[in-house]
């Protein structure tokens, strides 16, 4: 077999203090063995996959660990990627997928942007062609790893199998230290079935060209204190680094020490308990009125583990500018990139908010913290009230969510797809612990939902799993069902269908002078779809049907499907319009 | 139309826009090339040049790329190049920082060269060397900055210039201490104080603002 391309591993990965007191003898495997075997090493339980001619070797050898490596198979590549996601952000670990070549490996492209972008750690394997034929155009070739090279944390393509325990190794180091993202190998056909001799697995902690954590330096550390404690309304805004870091304590203890009012981007969401005292709500686009308001009020705003995507800042030159920034994040890449920082703070914030918060002075903001609270009692006026005790006829999906908190008691995993519904979701969900919120944030990818729910569920098999979806995004995965239904699994599927693309119609209302251009999406009878996988549902339409169908779903051992009518042209307030600034905020 | 036309003038006419000379360090990988390339497209930013050589370190390969920006993205592009897995560090640099040489090669009909002018003064005059002479051309080389290069082709157009061509630029930064040192720093697993990578820290004072 011809390995043209072989070209040798570059970084030959340091082995750790060797734990174990004897290396294995070598022995003669595969490479589909050797990745297998990879795989156990670093402790994957769980690979979401889909077989196919250029991956069938790894396939073959799969067969012989189906005991030690539960695989789950998937509908499309597309849901296995997502599943992949929602199982490392419910569990903290990395994310494993399975995709055959071409069209399998092309099917991944838009999980692998959404877990670069959403910072989510993963290891994709692909199957490639042989190697000889690489470059011929042969039967489902393509070149994977250039359509991913910007969507991936760090790719690379195995065309000999001696390569296979150093690369992998190297990869879940990458995928998982620093600021994690997706990794992608892609290796050829002969490289799977090239017999090597293995000498066992090493794991990666350190490679040259890779800093996964820049250096902390405490005279930044002293300066964001000195900064700090000068302030007279200061301002938290806190992202995913402080989920990603498994921070939450070190950023509860920060909080309270300091006693400075804190607010989430949406991915930074549970986090921090959501009845905490000083949790003031959520930034952004959809966020509450008194934190985008406020933030350009503030004198001392402190941004620790979130990248001030546009999203959250709305018009940057109107943005926090009578502010002094302390920015806290792990890539360098985000200090200054979006917004000018006074203070940076590079470092992993497990180490750096201890540091932080060892300087700050024990004190609390009651003014200040009351503006936030008068603005809350504005906008529950203004738009809260109607939204979860709505007068209307029709349900909003505000009151939906309050009564799924009702039931579940701030303890469940919620998974959204995008839109509407998953603002309001965001909005109004409860949570008491962290990595209970699976949402795609920066990639915004209608059909997250349900493959994100069935791997949150495996990466979270004892709490509740509840995948909250717009009829829209909906119908984008709905495959996946089977999946579900192979599985066995126990995901609740509760569908807010207000018979529209709701988030676009609400902005052709609002900008485009209510010209609804294709966004009148017609569904099918979901409880039947459901029903033809064998997932029990059932549909409403009236608010005195609403808790009893909560609650039959959640107590319904098994998967279950609700689907609740909503209001058809209900709108998500507040809004930071589009090129508007932060305090430009509408209620209505 | 019209109106792109006009804003991409606007763009190009940003007074904070100079040529920058991007040197990085990076491991010998395949694939790597279009890590970086992809870096400057994806912001629409065209790489006027582009050279990969071996550098002073053996085993890595140094990448010079020269664009014409301003400094605020150039900063960000290099936070994001370095970034990359398989790079080690990118630094910038404003052409009074740097030394830096371009090659050219020019290929004239020998015959015309030969008649009308003298090539020993041609030669002289421009640091230019012939490189092969044969019966029916003549191909000269000149090694230098773009005006220099540049001139020597004004001169030899009347006389019908065959063939053109220019290299990458190369360039030695006049501040640097070379990358020995720093790559120990980064083969070791526990980076001592004065690591490379904060650098950027104690350059805060000039970063832009929006």
């Amino acid at each position: 077999m011809s390995n043209a391309t072989t070209t040798p591993v570059p970084t030959p990965s340091k082995p750790k203090a060797a734990s174990k007191s004897k290396a294995p003898a070598p022995r003669e495997i595969n490479g589909s063995a050797a990745v297998l075997e990879a795989f156990l090493e670093e402790g994957v339980d769980t690979i979401f996959g889909y077989p196919g001619g250029a991956i069938m070797p790894i396939y073959d050898a799969l067969y012989d660990y189906q005991e030690k490596l539960k695989h789950i198979l998937v509908r499309h590549e597309q849901g296995g990627i997502h599943a992949a996601q929602g199982y490392a952000r419910t569990s903290g670990r990395t994310g494993v997928v399975f995709a055959t070549s071409g069209p399998g490996a092309t099917n991944l492209v838009t999980g692998l942007a959404d877990a670069m972008i959403d910072s989510t750690p993963l290891v994709c394997i692909t199957g490639q062609v042989f190697a000889h034929l690489l470059g011929t155009d042969a039967f489902q070739e393509t070149d994977v790893i250039n359509i991913t090279t910007p969507i991936t944390k760090w790719n690379y393509q195995v065309t000999d199998a001696t390569e296979i325990p150093a690369v992998l190794a190297k990869a879940f180091y990458i995928a998982g230290s620093g600021r994690p993202g997706p990794v992608l190998i892609d290796i050829t056909k002969n490289a799977q079935i090239q017999k090597f001799s293995y000498e066992g697995y090493k794991k990666c902690s350190h490679i040259r060209s890779y800093r996964p954590k820049p250096i902390v330096r405490k005279e930044y550390i002293e300066k964001a204190a000195q900064l700090i404690n000068q302030a007279q309304r200061p301002f938290i805004l806190f992202g995913q680094g402080v989920i990603l870091g498994k921070a939450e304590k070190e950023f509860q203890a920060f909080v309270e020490k300091s006693g400075i009012p804190a607010a989430w981007t949406l991915l930074g969401l549970s986090a921090l308990s959501t009845d905490h005292p000083l949790n003031v709500g959520m930034l952004g686009m959809h966020g509450n009125y008194g934190p985008n308001v406020l933030t350009n009020e503030c004198d001392v705003l402190i941004a620790i583990g979130m990248r001030f995507d546009d999203r959250v800042t709305g018009r940057l030159d109107k943005y926090a500018k009578q502010a002094q920034v302390v920015h806290l994040d792990i890539d360098p890449a985000e200090i200054d990139k979006n917004v000018k920082s006074t203070i940076p703070v590079w470092g992993d914030c497990k180490e750096t908010l201890p540091l932080l918060t060892e300087l700050v002075e024990k004190k609390t903001y009651p003014e200040w913290l009351k503006r936030f609270k008068d603005y809350y009692k504005e906008e529950v006026d203004a738009v809260i009230k109607e939204e979860l005790n709505p007068t209307t006829e029709q349900m909003t999906m505000g009151e939906v969510i309050k009564v799924l908190n009702q039931f579940t008691d701030g303890d469940a995993v919620i998974v959204t797809d995008v839109g509407q519904h998953q603002m309001v979701a965001c909005r109004y969900a409860e949570f008491k612990q962290s990595r209970s919120n699976v949402t795609s944030g920066g990639l915004g990818t209608m059909g997250f939902g349900l493959p994100a729910a069935i791997g949150a569920k495996f990466g979270a098999p004892d709490r509740t799993v509840v995948a909250i979806c717009g009829d829209g995004s909906f119908q984008m995965t709905l495959q996946e069902l089977g999946t579900i239904m192979q599985s066995e699994l126990d995901v609740k599927i509760l569908i807010l269908n207000n018979r529209f693309l709701g988030m676009v119609r609400q902005w052709q209302q609002l900008f485009n002078d209510k010209r609804y251009s294709f966004v009148d999406i017609a569904s099918p009878d979901f409880v039947m779809v459901a029903k033809g996988y064998g997932i029990a549902g059932q549909s409403i339409e009236k608010r005195e049907d609403l808790p009893n169908a909560i609650k039959a779903m959640l107590d319904h051992k098994g998967s279950y499907l609700l689907e609740v009518f909503v209001g058809k042209e209900n709108n998500v307030f507040p809004m930071v319009p589009q090129g508007c600034s932060v305090s430009e905020i509408r209620l209505k | 139309m019209q109106l792109e036309a006009r804003s991409l003038q606007l763009k190009n006419m940003n007074p904070n826009k100079q040529q920058y000379t991007i040197t990085v360090y990076t491991e010998n990988q395949i694939g790597l090339l279009n890590r970086i390339a992809i870096l400057f497209s994806r912001r629409k930013i065209n790489v006027e040049s582009l050279n990969t050589s071996p550098s002073e370190v053996e085993g890595i390969h140094r990448f010079t790329i020269v664009i014409n920006e301003t400094e605020e993205v150039v900063r960000k592009l290099c936070r994001q190049i370095e970034k990359q897995v398989d790079i080690l560090k990118a630094y910038y640099n404003t052409n009074e920082e740097i030394i830096w040489q371009e090659m050219a090669l020019y290929k004239v009909s020998t015959e015309e060269i030969a008649e009308k002018v003298k090539v020993e003064r041609l030669l002289r005059e421009y640091g230019a060397r012939a490189v092969v002479i044969r019966k029916d051309y003549t191909v000269f080389e000149t090694t230098g900055q773009r005006e220099e290069t540049d001139k020597l082709v004004e001169v030899l157009e009347p006389y019908g210039l065959i063939e053109f061509v220019r290299s990458a630029r190369i360039a030695i930064i006049k501040d640097s201490h070379g990358f020995h040192e720093k790559l120990k720093e980064f083969e070791s697993t526990e980076p001592s104080e004065e690591v490379v990578e904060n650098e950027f820290l104690d350059k805060q004072d000039e970063v832009f603002t929006m």
